[in-house]
């Protein structure tokens, strides 16, 4: 067979059936239906994306949205450990005022604690150190702490009344990235992944980028199932990017090689596989060939967008000087702008960092420097260019803290446990209202006094922002349909613009 | 009245028309539609409606869940899951019922799921379930035949069936190839014919020991591809220590086996010694029942001793939580409920798992039964929370060298840095434990108190102790419908790609249906009788002929048989993740094959443990790479840590051992093609493996690629792939001499040496081309 022949073949086959080999068949625990839809994104005369069908990307299961959608990607800053919203956005100058005194019992009501501050004899109030002042149209509250942030407050939704079940940190995180406290189910960019698949031939509809905040350098680990396909195909599973030799893992060529040797021996690969498929043949040797030209081009691909050079100063200005260091908050953040140029469906960051039971003041101070400068430039850059009405951006942890000190509160000391009874996030972009404020918490910042909002709920806002309607996105699996939302999860229909 | 002539009338127009098409021996194909799950079903009517092949799958998915067995979520008073309920009259005025047997036109089930009023049609629209046509049509003639209910099929025990008679049958070895060459048949499929030597010998390798063939067994096989002498080598083969830890590498998944706890800081465990004994078991062949009494109940059996207690860790690798402030009795729960799903999932092939908030929404299973089994599980005396990496989980023994020198001489202590190794195991609390209902499933909402008991309709509880040990009597009773038929179906799973029932972790309603029912009722009765004799059933698999078959798959099957159910051919299999980075070591002559003993840690990228780690510290916050030839051992003893597993195992479908797994992915993608391309151990096993052709085979560049091409695929290459590889070779001799390869940097990969006076240029070039091969499809199939 002549070289152009190949070269022929090898893009015939490039279609989507050939590149799921067994699985578009229904062989191999997946079938044909769950890989095989349509190009759902075409946006028409009204602003809003409709299915279509078209030969680029890997298509997602869902023949068509459930609804028109207002977005097609979404960049999720998740902020792990459990930032306090007592110095970051839920102003509660009661608390400065009682400091000291017992959280009364009539405000607690017998609540769960976690094991690290059940045992305490007291539960003392602390206000933040920090203060706030108000900023945006509304006169929105906001830390001293998040100068940066305080200047993007009218493109953002701050939601001051999430809430979920969990209280440590494992289960909670597990929780918002998947539905499930416990291990097992795919997280949230697994299923984009699933249901609207990839608009982009080159990298992986679900990136994920790590950073360790300098608040707890030592703070809470991650776990690589946090980004896990659970039972779907895995094709979804996210991909992580690296501030490392390998910025995904197995991406470099074997060292003293060029791409000119990969590109010889995937053509003899594809020569010698080819000759064998005409004996046996079995579809899942061509979905293979396809796979190795998807590996050639990531290798091309990955590189290129995490290759930062040619980003111009004021960029870097707005970022801040930590964008230039590989592997920082502010670097990533950068970087989720160009995966969201490259349409990368699920561009999920981790910011370690944020468990803060005893020297908190000292610790969130360098905690937020990490964030705030970046997250509020990720927001104006996606503005600046247009993107921002396309891209839902999501800040936010597992869980707040505790209104109350854990350890011994000083004058300039105190800590704060978990609590999950209210923990404030925002949102920005893509049909979410902006500037605004939703949710109410008591004047102790302890329980919800308006709107509450469930982690189901985020999940099923998020999804129906993105055209999915969370009930009837489901998977089957060992004989029960499964959902992201589990049973529960309403749209929080107040926030959508 | 009319009504009635009218069917009648029909009736026998469909029976002179099914009659027309069993005498035109039509072979129409069959339309499969592929479900999501990757089962898949036939959109016809067939003449003659059965229960549980037709009817019941669809009440089961589409109806059950507000109309099964979960009593407490039954609406509008009506269950579909037993003909009582289905039968009896409802209503106000007790003027109707759902189900009219013989009269479909009466049934308000039949005229609820026709209607066109968004109010009254079934499945209700905010259900998102809807019914297909056939489907509905599927469930008119159901009730137009009589509405026949029938047990569930996996609910009846296994009954001995009559060996079909296949006429003018020359193919077929044994028992098994009538009944599959009978199924065959019926759909109009012809059986392949026998594979090559060469093929079968991979195959037959692969599936028992997890390894490729030697140049040697191959040739001595081509040389007397006989029958008897195909036996002999399986003998041999079942006989291997890779045969055990082949088997045991399967069990790791069925047991979620780790080297570590599994949540947050994940530090490490020592369960090891545990893994050592099944490799051991199944070395001696210790027969599946003793081998599963042992694990769930060692430490119960009358005298037990050490062997037996250690195998009892079995159901102490779940993981254990050492997050500080978490409720330590939410945890224990989470323990005890992972053990008894673990009980459903690996021996019964049910989804017990899914009573524990409430009755099982298909199943017969209440969750009051779920508790029931849950109170065998209940009685450990273990915390929830770990204080700290190094607190060992109560209940443990310590293995010493006194006892590997006396009754537990299996375990590799001599590789240990401890020399007193503790292993979690079970025990009995001298006072049980109350077992109460947990109220949706939640640790401290106390319901009835329960006591341990079996469900009622799988089989009731025997005069047997209630404890484990009566439990495991009780999974071995004869009258028992599951175990054996879960068990055989996982054996035919490996030798097949997929089991006669391919959900091989549910055989409940929710589940595939078996593709041979009789065969799998066969099957399950000679493995019982036979004394559960693991070895001598697989021997019994290999030899049908079925087995042997050819894998060329003509376009005509592939579109009859896409899934390859009715095996009128052998399925190509990818290898398991183990068994890609095991074959590689093996060609290149690296692999080490020392047995047990501590997980080691081979080559991972550089930096995954250290940048997801917290502050808890511990042997798992960073990774350090196994000293010296401890790299190159079997993947079955890489270490497992479960909340960053090895990347390059997970790139192949590796289960994560977070919860029992029985059934692995099979998938197919670029990370995939990135790690056979890219990852150091590749890399080095081809240039090893192209050292060793140029020491024995000097400028002999043909002959060198040949016999890489031969270790690699098990087959000679013909002359139009030794001609393709020989280029590859010139062009790539030619892109190091023209200084595009840094021969230094290429060839410094891996940790093995390279010796001096090998021509460098031309090692590259051979290394190059080795590596090429190790990435063919072929190489990474057992074919």
């Amino acid at each position: 067979m002549s070289e152009k022949k190949i070269v022929e073949e090898r893009s015939l086959i490039l279609n989507r059936r050939s590149f799921l080999g067994k699985a578009a068949m229904g062989v191999g625990g997946i079938g044909l239906a769950s890989l095989l839809g349509t190009n759902l994104f075409r946006k028409g005369e009204n602003g809003l994306y409709t299915a279509d069908s078209g030969p680029t990307g890997v298509k997602g299961v869902l023949d068509s949205l459930h609804h028109p959608s207002k977005i097609k990607r979404v960049i999720y800053l998740f902020q792990s450990g459990g930032p306090s919203q007592l110095e970051l956005f839920d102003y509660k100058p009661l608390l400065n005022k009682r400091r000291g005194e017992d959280l009364p019992e009539s405000i607690r009501n017998g609540q769960r604690l976690t094991g690290m501050t059940s045992g305490q004899d007291r539960f003392p109030l602390v206000g933040s150190n920090f203060g706030f002042q108000q900023y945006g149209k509304n006169g929105t509250h906001i830390s001293d702490l998040l100068p940066y942030t305080a200047k993007i407050v009218d493109d953002i939704c701050i939601v001051k009344s999430m809430y979920t079940e969990a209280i440590n940190h494992d289960p909670a995180v597990t929780f918002f990235q998947t539905g499930s406290q416990q291990p097992g189910r795919p997280s949230i960019g697994s299923w984009l992944s699933y249901g609207l698949g990839s608009e982009n031939e080159n990298l992986p509809a679900f990136t994920v980028l790590l950073s360790r905040g300098s608040g707890r350098p030592n703070g809470q680990p991650l776990y690589t199932r946090l980004w896990g396909n659970g039972f779907l195909h895995s094709l979804h599973q996210g991909v992580q990017f690296r501030a490392a030799k390998d910025p995904v893992l197995y991406l470099n060529d074997p060292k003293g090689t060029t791409a000119d040797v990969k590109r010889s021996m995937l053509d003899k690969l594809a020569e010698l596989n080819d000759q064998h498929y005409q004996e046996s043949n079995d579809p899942e040797i061509q979905s293979r060939i396809s796979q190795y030209e998807m590996a050639y081009r990531m290798q091309t691909s990955v590189p290129e967008v995490m290759n930062t050079e040619g980003e111009p100063d004021y960029i870097y200005k707005m970022y801040g000087s930590d964008a230039k260091i590989p592997g920082t908050f502010a670097a990533n953040c950068l970087l989720a702008r160009r995966l969201a140029e490259k349409d990368v469906r699920f561009i999920q960051l981790y910011h370690m960092g944020w468990d803060q039971h005893d020297n908190l003041p000292g610790a969130i101070e360098k905690q937020a420097k990490d964030v705030d400068q970046a997250s509020a430039a990720l927001v104006a850059d996606l503005k600046q260019r247009g993107m921002l009405e396309d891209t839902l951006v999501v800040w936010g942890g597992e869980f707040g803290r505790t209104n109350y000190s854990q350890g011994l509160l000083t004058d300039t000391n105190y800590g704060r446990d978990h609590h999950p009874r209210c923990f404030t996030m925002w949102m920005a972009g893509g049909g979410i209202k902006p500037g605004i404020v939703y949710g109410e918490t008591d004047d102790f910042g302890y329980n919800i006094t308006k709107n509450p909002v469930h982690v189901h709920d985020f999940q099923a806002t998020m999804l129906h922002q993105l055209g999915i309607d969370h009930e009837k996105f489901t998977y089957k699996y060992q004989g029960r349909r499964f959902r992201l939302t589990d049973v529960e999860g309403h749209v929080v229909k107040d926030i959508l613009s | 009245m009319t009504m009635y002539l009218l069917n009648q009338l029909l009736k026998i127009v469909f029976l002179i028309f099914t009659c027309s098409m069993l005498l035109s021996c039509s072979s129409e194909t069959e339309k499969t539609i592929a479900l999501e799950d990757g089962s898949s079903k036939q959109n016809t009517v067939p003449e003659k409606i059965d229960f549980t092949f037709h009817v019941k799958p669809i009440l089961s998915d589409r109806c059950f869940i507000c109309h099964g067995p979960d009593k407490n979520a039954v609406e509008g008073d009506l269950s579909l899951h037993s003909a009582e309920e289905a039968y009896k009259v409802l209503g106000e005025l007790k003027d109707h019922a759902a189900i009219v047997p013989g009269d479909a036109l009466k049934s308000s089930l039949i005229a609820r799921i026709f209607s066109d009023d968004a109010h009254l049609i079934m499945p209700p629209p905010e259900s998102n379930l809807v019914l297909e046509d056939f489907e509905k049509e599927i469930l008119e003639k159901w009730i137009e035949q009589g509405a026949e209910y029938k047990t569930h099929w996996a609910f009846i025990p296994p009954s001995p069936h009559e060996i079909p008679e296949n006429k003018n049958a020359s193919w077929g070895n044994n028992e098994i190839d009538a009944f599959v060459l009978n199924k065959m048949t019926e759909k109009g499929l012809r059986p392949s014919s026998r594979a090559s030597s060469d093929k079968l010998l991979r195959r037959i390798t692969f599936d028992l020991t997890g390894l490729p063939p030697t140049l040697e067994q191959l040739e001595r096989f081509a040389a007397d591809p006989s029958e008897e002498r195909y036996a002999e080598i399986i003998d041999s083969l079942l006989t291997s220590v890779d045969y055990a830890e082949n088997m045991a590498a399967e069990w790791m998944d069925i047991a979620r086996y780790a080297d570590t706890h599994g949540y947050q800081d994940d530090f490490e465990r020592t369960m090891w010694p545990w893994r050592d004994w099944v490799i051991h078991s199944f070395k001696e062949n210790m027969p599946y029942d003793q081998f599963v009494t042992y694990q769930l109940a060692g430490d119960l059996m009358p005298n037990a001793n050490l062997e037996q207690i250690l195998a009892t860790g079995f159901n102490r690798n779940h993981k254990i939580t050492a997050e500080g402030g978490v409720i330590p009795e939410e945890y224990r729960v989470e323990y005890v409920e992972d053990r008894n799903t673990t009980l459903g999932t690996a021996f019964l092939g049910l989804t017990l798992e899914c009573a524990r908030c409430h009755d099982h929404k298909y199943d017969p299973i209440s969750q009051k039964e779920h508790f029931q089994l849950y109170g065998f599980f209940n009685n450990i005396p273990e915390k929830g929370l770990l204080a700290n990496a190094a607190e060992l989980p109560e209940p443990y023994i310590k293995v010493t060298p006194k006892e590997v020198g006396d009754i537990l001489g299996f375990i590799n202590l001599d590789k240990s840095e401890m020399k007193e190794v503790p292993v979690m195991v079970m025990k009995e609390m001298d006072k049980p434990r109350n077992t109460y209902i947990l109220e949706r499933g939640i640790y401290d909402q106390y319901g009835e108190e329960v006591y341990p008991d079996t469900p009622e309709s799988i089989l009731p509880f025997n005069d047997f102790p209630k404890n484990r040990l009566g439990l495991a009597k009780w999974l071995f009773e004869d009258e028992h419908p599951l175990t054996a038929r879960v068990a055989v179906n996982r054996l035919w799973q490996r030798m097949f790609g997929s089991g006669i029932v391919a959900s091989s972790f549910d055989f409940g309603n929710q589940g595939s249906l078996p593709t041979h029912p009789e065969l799998l009722d066969y099957l399950a009765i000679k493995y019982k009788t036979e004394g559960w004799d693991t070895r001598k059933m697989l021997k019994y698999i290999a030899m049908s002929e079925a087995y042997q078959q050819d894998t060329k798959a003509s376009p005509e099957k592939l579109e009859q048989d896409p899934e390859n159910k009715y095996l009128a051919r052998a399925s190509r299999l990818r290898l398991s993740s183990e068994a890609i980075r095991d074959q590689a070591l093996a060609f290149s002559g690296l692999l080490n094959r020392e047995v047990g003993g501590p997980s080691v840690k081979p080559y991972q990228p550089e930096g995954i443990w250290e940048e997801t780690t917290g502050g808890g510290g511990g042997s798992t916050a960073s990774y350090t790479l196994s000293e010296g030839k401890d790299v190159y051992r079997k993947s079955i003893y890489t270490f497992w840590k479960r909340t960053v597993p090895p990347p390059s195992m997970m790139t192949f479908d590796s289960s994560s051992r977070d919860y029992c797994s029985v059934k692995r992915q099979e998938t197919n993608t670029p990370l995939q093609a990135l790690v056979l391309l890219n990852d150091p151990q590749i890399v080095e096993a081809a240039r090893v493996a192209a050292v060793g052709e140029m020491e024995e085979n000097p400028d002999a560049e043909k002959d060198q690629i040949k016999k890489l091409f031969y270790k690699a695929t098990s087959r000679l290459p013909n002359e139009a792939e030794i001609q393709s590889l020989t280029d590859y070779y010139s062009e790539m001799l030619a892109k190091v001499e023209s200084g595009e390869i840094i021969t230094s940097e290429y060839l410094s990969i891996g940790r093995s040496e390279v010796p001096a006076d090998l021509n460098k240029e031309k090692l590259v070039a051979l290394t190059l081309t080795a590596h090429t091969i190790l990435n063919l499809d072929e190489t990474i199939n057992r074919g």
